[in-house]
C-alpha cells in the first residue's frame, strides 16, 4: 500500500510544477481526495475561488487529455502493468506443475518479446476502461472530458495498431465501431486542481467468466468465499489464468460490479487499506489456488496471482458480491495531470 | 515428457488417430481463421445450402482475431480466443464442411465434445495471451473472405511449427479436466448447501 506514482509531465500543460502537489497517486481503497489536495485548500483563499471559479480554476486543454489517454493505451498494450513481471517470476517459484512452469515461462517470454518488438502482448486489446478523478479546481477546455477521452482511445488504438474490439449495438446489429470507442468511463469528483486518469485494456476472455450475486447477509464471509471459489472454479482455463481476482462486496447491484473492477485496476501488490480485508485477500488467494486449474488451465497450483477486495456500505438486507476476473495479460496504466 | 509431435495439414486419419490429449504438437501447413461473426455467416450459408467461401475439408480452424499488421509484419499479435463461444456452430460446421480440428483456448461444452466424437475431430489449445510469440510462427496471412469484418474476417495462415496442446482427442479424453482433477485439493460444495445464498 501507499505506493507512489511517478508524476508524468506532459506537453501542453500550462501550470508550472509544484514540488508538493500531485506527486503521488491516490491511496488504494481510500477515498475521495487526491493526496496533497489539502495543501491546495490551505494555500488559496476560498473566497477568491468562489467569487469567480472560471477565472481561477486551473485549465487543461482537451488535447492534453486525449494525448495522454492515447499514450497510455499504446504503452500498456505492449508493456504489461508495473510489477506484473515480478508477480509472474514469483509464480514460477511457487508452481509445482512441470507444465505450469513451462507455461509461466512462456508467458514471460511473450511479455518480453512484446516489449522489445512493440507487438501487443495479447491480440485482445480489450474494451478501454477509464477511471477519472477530477479536482474541483480544474476544468477542461476545448471539448467535454468524455469526448477528449474517447478521442484519445481512438487515436491510441489507431496509432498503436491495436485491435478494434467494440461493437456499437450489442444485440441486433453488432457492427464494429472500428475505433474501439466508446470507452467505459467512470468519473469521481474530488478536491484539488488535478485530473487523475487510470486506464485499463480489458480483454473479454476473463470478463465473460465474471459473475455477480446478491447474497443475503446471513451468507457472511463463508458465503462470499464460496461464491469466489465457484467463479474461479467455473472459469477454468477460459479466463486465461494465472488470474487477478477482483472481489466487490457491498453497495448495490450496479455499484458492486464497479467495486470489483476497481479492485482489478489496483496497482500490482497493493493490498486493501483495512488489515482485516487485507487478511481476507490472503486467505482467498490460498483458497482459489486449490481449485487446480493452474497456469492456462493446464493444471497446477498458481491459478491466481492476487485476490483483491473492495468494499462499500450497503442496505441492511443486502450482501452483494461481484467477482471480476482478469487474465494474466494485465494492462493498467495511470497518470496525474 | 517427449518432444513435440509434428502435425501437418490437411489432417489425415492416421495423424488424427495418433493424437492423445496432453500432447504438445507443432502444426505446419495451413490454418483458416474464424471467430464469432464469421461463424454466424458460415452458418447462414450452410442453412441456405450455399457453398462456404473456403474449403475446410480436413482442415484446421483457428479461433483468432489478430491485431493489425504494421508495415513489414506478416500479421499482428495473434493468440487464441475462447473456443466455447463457437460451440453452438461446431456441430453444423463439422457435419457440413469436413473440418477436422479447431484451435482455441478454454473448455468445450458437452454438446461440442459429442459432436467432435461423432465427426471424429480433435480440439487443440494454444496458450492464451501469447499472441506476440504465436505471431512469429505465422509465415503468411491473407484475408480470403468477409473482409468487411475487419479483425473477424476469414484469413488463410501459413504456419510453421505452431505450438498447441491437444486437449480433446478422438478417444474422448479431456486434458483440461484430467489435469485439473490431479491438482485440485478443494471439493465443491453440494448444490443444496452451495454458496450460502439460501434462495435456490
Amino acid at each position: 500500500m501507499k505506493r507512489t506514482t511517478r508524476r508524468t509531465v506532459l506537453r501542453g500543460e500550462k501550470r508550472v510544477k509544484s514540488s508538493r502537489r500531485g506527486a503521488s497517486g491516490p491511496r488504494v481503497s481510500t477515498p475521495r481526495t487526491l493526496r496533497g489536495s489539502r495543501t491546495v485548500r490551505t494555500r488559496v483563499s476560498a473566497t477568491v475561488r468562489t467569487a469567480d471559479p472560471a477565472r481561477t480554476a486551473r485549465v487543461l486543454p482537451a488535447s492534453l487529455i486525449s494525448e495522454t489517454v492515447a499514450a497510455l493505451c499504446k504503452k500498456m498494450a505492449v508493456d504489461l502493468s508495473p510489477g506484473y513481471l515480478d508477480a509472474m517470476r514469483k509464480a514460477v517459484s511457487l508452481e509445482r506443475s512441470e507444465t505450469g512452469i513451462v507455461v509461466l515461462n512462456t508467458l514471460l517470454r511473450n511479455a518480453e518479446l512484446a516489449k522489445t518488438e512493440g507487438l501487443p502482448t495479447c491480440q485482445d486489446t480489450g474494451v478501454t476502461i477509464v477511471h477519472v478523478k477530477i479536482g474541483s479546481e480544474v476544468r477542461v477546455e476545448g471539448a467535454t472530458l468524455e469526448d477528449a477521452v474517447n478521442a484519445g482511445v481512438r487515436r491510441g488504438y489507431e496509432e498503436g495498431y491495436l485491435r478494434m474490439s467494440v461493437v456499437g449495438d450489442p444485440l441486433l446489429q453488432r457492427v464494429n465501431t472500428k475505433t474501439n470507442t466508446p470507452a467505459v468511463v467512470h468519473y469521481e469528483f474530488v478536491a484539488g486542481d488535478r485530473i487523475w486518469i487510470r486506464v485499463m485494456e480489458k480483454g473479454t476472455g476473463a470478463e465473460n467468466m465474471s459473475q455477480l450475486k446478491m447474497l443475503t447477509p446471513a451468507a457472511g464471509k463463508e458465503g462470499v468465499r464460496d461464491f469466489v471459489m465457484k467463479v474461479v472454479d467455473e472459469a477454468g482455463p477460459n479466463a486465461c489464468p494465472p488470474l487477478i481476482v477482483g472481489v466487490g462486496i457491498g453497495g448495490t447491484f450496479d455499484q458492486v460490479g464497479w467495486l470489483a473492477k476497481q479492485a482489478v485496476m489496483r496497482p500490482m501488490g497493493a493490498k486493501n487499506a483495512d488489515p482485516k480485508y487485507a487478511a481476507m485477500e490472503e486467505d482467498l488467494l490460498k483458497s482459489v489456488n486449490t481449485v487446480g486449474s493452474g497456469p492456462q488451465g493446464l493444471g497446477g497450483l498458481v491459478t491466481a496471482l492476487e485476490v483483491r477486495v473492495e468494499v462499500a456500505p450497503c442496505h441492511i438486507g443486502a450482501l452483494p458480491v461481484a467477482v471480476n476476473l482478469e487474465c494474466h495479460a494485465h494492462r493498467v496504466q495511470e497518470v496525474t495531470l | 515428457m517427449t518432444g513435440p509431435i509434428a502435425v501437418r495439414t490437411p489432417l489425415d486419419d492416421a495423424q488424427l488417430a495418433g493424437l492423445k490429449a496432453g500432447d504438445l504438437c507443432e502444426i505446419t501447413g495451413v490454418l483458416f481463421t474464424a471467430r464469432d461473426a464469421a461463424h454466424k455467416r458460415f452458418l447462414d450459408a450452410i442453412k441456405k445450402g450455399e457453398e462456404l467461401p473456403v474449403n475446410l475439408t480436413r482442415q484446421v480452424l483457428y479461433y483468432v482475431g489478430p491485431t493489425p499488421a504494421r508495415a513489414g509484419q506478416v500479421i499482428g499479435s495473434a493468440g487464441p480466443t475462447t473456443a466455447v463461444r463457437m460451440d453452438s456452430y461446431l456441430e453444423p460446421m463439422l457435419a457440413n464442411t469436413g473440418l477436422k480440428a479447431t484451435i482455441g483456448k478454454g473448455h468445450r461444452s458437452r454438446p461440442a465434445l459429442a459432436a467432435m466424437k461423432k465427426y471424429r475431430a480433435v480440439y487443440f489449445a494454444a496458450l492464451g495471451g501469447t499472441g506476440a510469440l504465436l505471431s512469429k510462427h505465422i509465415r503468411k496471412a491473407e484475408v480470403v473472405a468477409y473482409e468487411d469484418l475487419g479483425t473477424e474476417a476469414v484469413r488463410r495462415l501459413e504456419v510453421e511449427r505452431f505450438p498447441v496442446y491437444c486437449i480433446n482427442d478422438l478417444a474422448g479424453n479431456d486434458h483440461y479436466r484430467q489435469e485439473k482433477a490431479k491438482w485440485q485439493t478443494w471439493r465443491r460444495p453440494q448444490p443444496a448447501e452451495s454458496y450460502g445464498e439460501g434462495l435456490d
